[in-house]
Formats: C-alpha cells, structure tokens, sequence
C-alpha cells in the first residue's frame, strides 16, 4: 500500500520532470519554426555525405574491399558511412549543447526567466539534450536511408542502428553540456573543434584503430567517438559480437556522467 | 495555510555571497491582496531580496516561508504559484509575442486548450492583441514591458513578483502599466514591486520597506512614512551659479532641516510659504524657488543619507 503509494508518487514527479524537458524543448522546436535554422540543420547532413562520397566512394575505388573482424567483407564504404553516422551524431550533439547551450545562456539570457518557473535547472539541461538528440536522429534518420538505398546496408540494420546513433548523440550531449558551462568567452569553442576533428580523423573512422602502435590505441579506445563508431558499424555491416555490449555501456556512463555533472553545473550558474 | 496567514514571511533573512552581505537580516510579511513595495537604491539587496522569494536563490540565513512553504523544499510548488517580472525583459526575441505566452505556459504544464485561450486575454489586457504574431525585437519599450508583465500572470499567479517594472519607460508607457498593476490590485493580486521610483512607490503601494545596504531602514504606508520621516512641505531654492555652502550658512534655522543637494537647496517645513518668505527676509535672492508637498523622495533622500544639514 505504502510502496504504491510511494511509487505512485516517483512516477507522477517523474513524469512531471518529463513534460517540463520536453517543454523546454518544445520552446527550440517553436523558435526553429520561425528560422534559417533548417538550413543549419540540412547542412550538416550535407557534410557527411560529401565525405562519404569523396572517401568512401572516391578512396574507396583504390582500397577496394575491406574485410572486418568477424571475416566478413564489405565495401570501403560501408565501412566508412557508419563512422560518418557517428561523427554527424557527434558533432549535431555538440554543436547544440556547447555553442547553442552557451549562446542561449550567456548573451540570450533565455533561462533566467524560465528558472522563474517550476521548470529546474537540471530539466533545462535535460530539455536540450532531447531537443539534440531530436536533430540528430533527423541527421541519423536521413543518412540511414541513403545508406540504404545505396546498398550499404539493410532496411532491418538501419532500423536497429537508429536508437544507437542516438546513444552517440546523448554521450556527446552529456559532455557538450559539460563543456558549454565550462565556456568562458567563444575563443574556448575553438579547442572543441580541434577535440572534435582529432576524433573524427582517429576513432577507427577510416582506417582500423588495431593499425596504430600501442599508446596512440589507448588513447583513442578511450575516446567516445571510437565506441560510438564500433558501435554503429557492428550494427549496419552486422558483423558484432558481445564486446558490443562494452561499447554501448561505455557510452550509457559517458550520457549519465556528463548530465548530472552539467546539471549541478547549469544549477549553481543559474541559481546563485 | 491558515487564513490571515502572511503569503510571503521573512524572518532574520539573510543572503551571503562570498564575504559581501547582499540582504542582512531582514523582516518582511505580504498579506493576501497588498501591494508590498521594496524601496532603495542600486545596491540596497533589493533584487536579491526579490530572487528569494522568487525561489530561484537559496537563503544564507534566517526563515522565508512563501504561501505556507519552504523554498527551498518546495521551489517548483511555490514557483507555479508565482508570477515574475524580471528587472530585464527576458523575452525571446526568437518567438512571436503570442509564442511567448504559450511557450512560456508550458513550463507549467498547464493544457494547450486553456493556452491559447489565456494567452489572447493576456494580450487583450495589456493590449498588445494587434501584434499578437509580430516578432519581439521590433516592439518598442513600453511593450515589451507589458508583454512581459503579461507572461508573468500566464499562470494566474497567487502573487506576482515586479522587479523595477516601469525602469528605462517614458512618462506615457509607465502610466499604462501602473494602470495595468492597478487593474490587477482591483483583481486581488497579491504584488510584490521593487523600485528606486518614488513616484511608483506612492502610486502603487499599499505598505513598503526602504532598503538601504541590506537593510530595512524604515517600514510603512508610503504616507505614513511621509508623515514620519519627512515634513508636510519642501521648499526647493536654486541659485545658478552661487556656491552653496555659503548659502546655507545663512539658512540656519529656516525650516525644520535642510538638505544640500548639487544644484539645489531642499528646506522642509510644515509651511512651505512660511519659510519661503523668511528667505526673502534674510536677502537671499534664489533663481527659483519651488513650493512643494513632500514625497516618498524625501523620505528615501533622509533614510539612505546624503550629506544632511539639520
């Protein structure tokens, strides 16, 4: 009686603390609405697809095929669109939770009245991290079919990669967040961008990380981007096994660490 | 809550930020439909008096009990209960006015359907209907206050918090909004006003507290404080040029106080003609000399010190 009570209870403030996220999300869908933002949003589907096809079809002609783990063989780019898939979750997650988050706290001021309301802080920072994850399952949603139409994966693959890219984009969301209270003037997001390229260009994007010495291995297999990689090619090419499992609990930490660090961060900055 | 019960009561509060002492112990209780004013200069804690009870800054010290509850347990509860006007207009300027409302609207979960009907009462009351699907930025300042002032009642607040609500408006745009504020007293709102205004404060409040360094130096109706801290009548005497010290000199005993301030001398007397003439007795010959029933401004000008003559 007491348990149903009490359970009853977590249930109804949780699902408070959800609408109060989504509306805070609701509030970029409404603004975006009215915007060029779309325009932002198409081009960077338009940038992995550019790579795609330059590397993965242009190079691609030169490596040939390419023979994973597991022993089967794929295309140069089958092996490379999955990493492309993680790298745009990766960089739409980013893009909204450090310069958009910083943008919208520090010169739009667009939280100091939303504090004002039941909405806390710690739901703000939710409610962008889903508004992130919203565009870039757009990115994911838009690339997967073209992945599929163009042979490089199946329809079933890409239905079971999509909640994937999405864990991508909630690890990156939870430390952009991070980072976007770290911020102290635009110069910083510059350092992001250089962490972003580095992991772009080494996360077993488009050669095996097994191809470099030792210490540089360990430094990349720690990064998200190479699980998030790992992660999403297993799935499109199929070829997995249970050390996916590592890959997806890596990232699940990465999200958790990253969002209840950035929510006591966004709280103490917005409620002194 | 019990009936007659304080909506908002503080007790010793006090609010810290590093070694600087922000508000220092103070004691403030807002009954149900008053008008409470926070009166001060820049600095006197007057805002961060304002961010407690808005729930949104932790008390350093002391008791604050709003609508019955602990902020600090029961922020998100208290806060849906209130209405606030920020001393900066937050609007989003990426929203229309009417989005304005409505969004802000779901940050209390209230339901779309009664939304979208509130929010065109809104922009009906502060009469803002026309722009309803204009963009924000354009809108001039008079507007953007009552936009604000409109998101701020998107819940019905149980008391509406106003930080400074008329600073930066032109004489015209400011008598709207006090007609506004009027309105709602009418309605039974419970306010909460802050303001360096006096003007604003005799207008609009029923009782309030003058804050100086984190402190409340007077409390009271703003005639009774007149009445208290002030005379009846302030005689103003301007004399161009002439340096004033060596006016004043000769003022001695004129009045009940004088006060020098940089380009005039204030006399406050029970009559204000009375002592006008006793200058002319002493041959003073000022540029201008004004006649006047005291106000608020007075009463702050004695409260929170410049140099005063007696």
């Amino acid at each position: 009686m007491l348990t149903t009570l009490v359970l009853s209870r977590v249930a109804a403030s949780a699902a408070a603390r959800g609408q109060r996220s989504t509306a805070v999300a609701w509030r970029n869908v409404t603004a975006a609405r009215h915007s060029a933002y779309w325009w932002v949003l198409v081009s960077g589907f338009v940038e992995p697809l550019l790579y795609l096809l330059s590397i993965g079809v242009g190079v691609g002609a030169l490596v040939g095929g390419f023979t994973l783990a597991d022993g089967t063989r794929v295309s140069y780019a089958a092996y490379v669109a999955p990493a492309m898939i993680a790298a745009s979750a990766m960089n739409g997650a980013v893009a909204e939770t450090t310069m958009n988050f910083f943008g919208k706290m520090k010169y739009m001021r667009l939280y100091d009245s939303v504090i004002a309301t039941p909405v806390a802080p710690f739901e703000i920072a939710l409610g962008e991290l889903l508004w992130a994850l919203l565009r870039g399952a757009m990115y994911s949603v838009a690339f997967l079919v073209i992945m599929t139409a163009a042979g490089l994966t199946t329809p079933l693959r890409a239905l079971a990669t999509l909640p994937a890219t999405v864990l991508v984009g909630l690890a990156f969301g939870g430390i952009g967040m991070v980072l976007g209270t770290l911020m102290r003037s635009w110069q910083d997001f510059d350092y992001i961008a250089v962490g972003q390229v580095a992991m772009f260009l080494f996360s077993g994007t488009f050669a095996p990380a097994e191809g470099y010495s030792l210490v540089p291995r360990i430094i990349l297999e720690l990064t998200p981007l190479y699980h998030g990689v790992a992660l999403i090619r297993g799935l499109t090419t199929w070829s997995f096994d249970w050390s996916i499992l590592g890959h997806v609990g890596y990232l699940v930490g990465v999200a958790w660490l990253g969002l209840s660090i950035a929510a006591r961060r966004t709280g103490r900055m917005l409620c002194p | 809550m019990s009936e007659g019960e304080p909506l908002i009561e503080a007790r010793r509060l006090v609010k810290r930020f590093g070694d600087f002492v922000a508000v220092d112990g103070i004691d403030v209780a807002v009954r149900a439909g008053e008008v409470f004013g926070f009166l001060g200069p820049n600095g006197a804690g007057k805002s961060s008096a304002m961010r407690m009870i808005g729930c949104i800054s932790p008390p350093s010290g002391g008791s604050l009990r709003i609508l019955g509850l602990d902020p600090v347990a029961d922020g998100p509860a208290i806060r849906a209960r209130l209405g606030v006007c920020p001393q900066r207009d937050s609007l989003d300027d990426d929203l229309t006015v009417i989005e304005n409302l409505t969004v802000y609207a779901r940050y209390f979960g209230l339901p779309r359907k009664i939304v979208r009907q509130r929010a065109a009462e809104l922009l009906e009351f502060v009469r803002l209907s026309e722009r309803a699907l204009d963009r924000v930025e354009p809108l001039s300042g008079g507007m953007k206050r009552r936009l604000t002032i409109a998101r701020a009642l998107v819940n019905e607040p149980d008391i509406v918090l106003l930080d400074e609500p008329t600073t930066g408006l032109d004489p015209q745009a400011r008598h709207l909004v006090w007609e506004r504020l009027f309105r709602l007293k009418q309605r039974g709102v419970t306010q909460v006003i802050t303001t360096h205004y006096m003007d604003e404060a005799e207008q609009l409040c029923d009782r309030l507290v003058v804050m100086d360094h984190g402190r409340i130096v007077a409390e009271g109706a703003p005639r009774d404080l007149i009445e208290r801290f002030s005379t009846r009548e302030v005689v103003e005497l301007r004399f161009g040029d002439s340096p004033l010290e060596s006016v004043i000199a000769k003022l001695d005993g004129v009045g009940q106080r004088l006060e020098r301030l940089p380009d005039r001398i204030l006399v406050y007397a029970e009559d204000g003609d009375t002592a006008a003439a006793e200058v002319q007795r002493r041959r003073l010959v000022p540029t201008s000399v004004l006649v006047r029933r005291s106000s608020l401004e007075d009463v702050f000008l004695h409260l929170t010190g410049r140099t005063l003559v007696d």
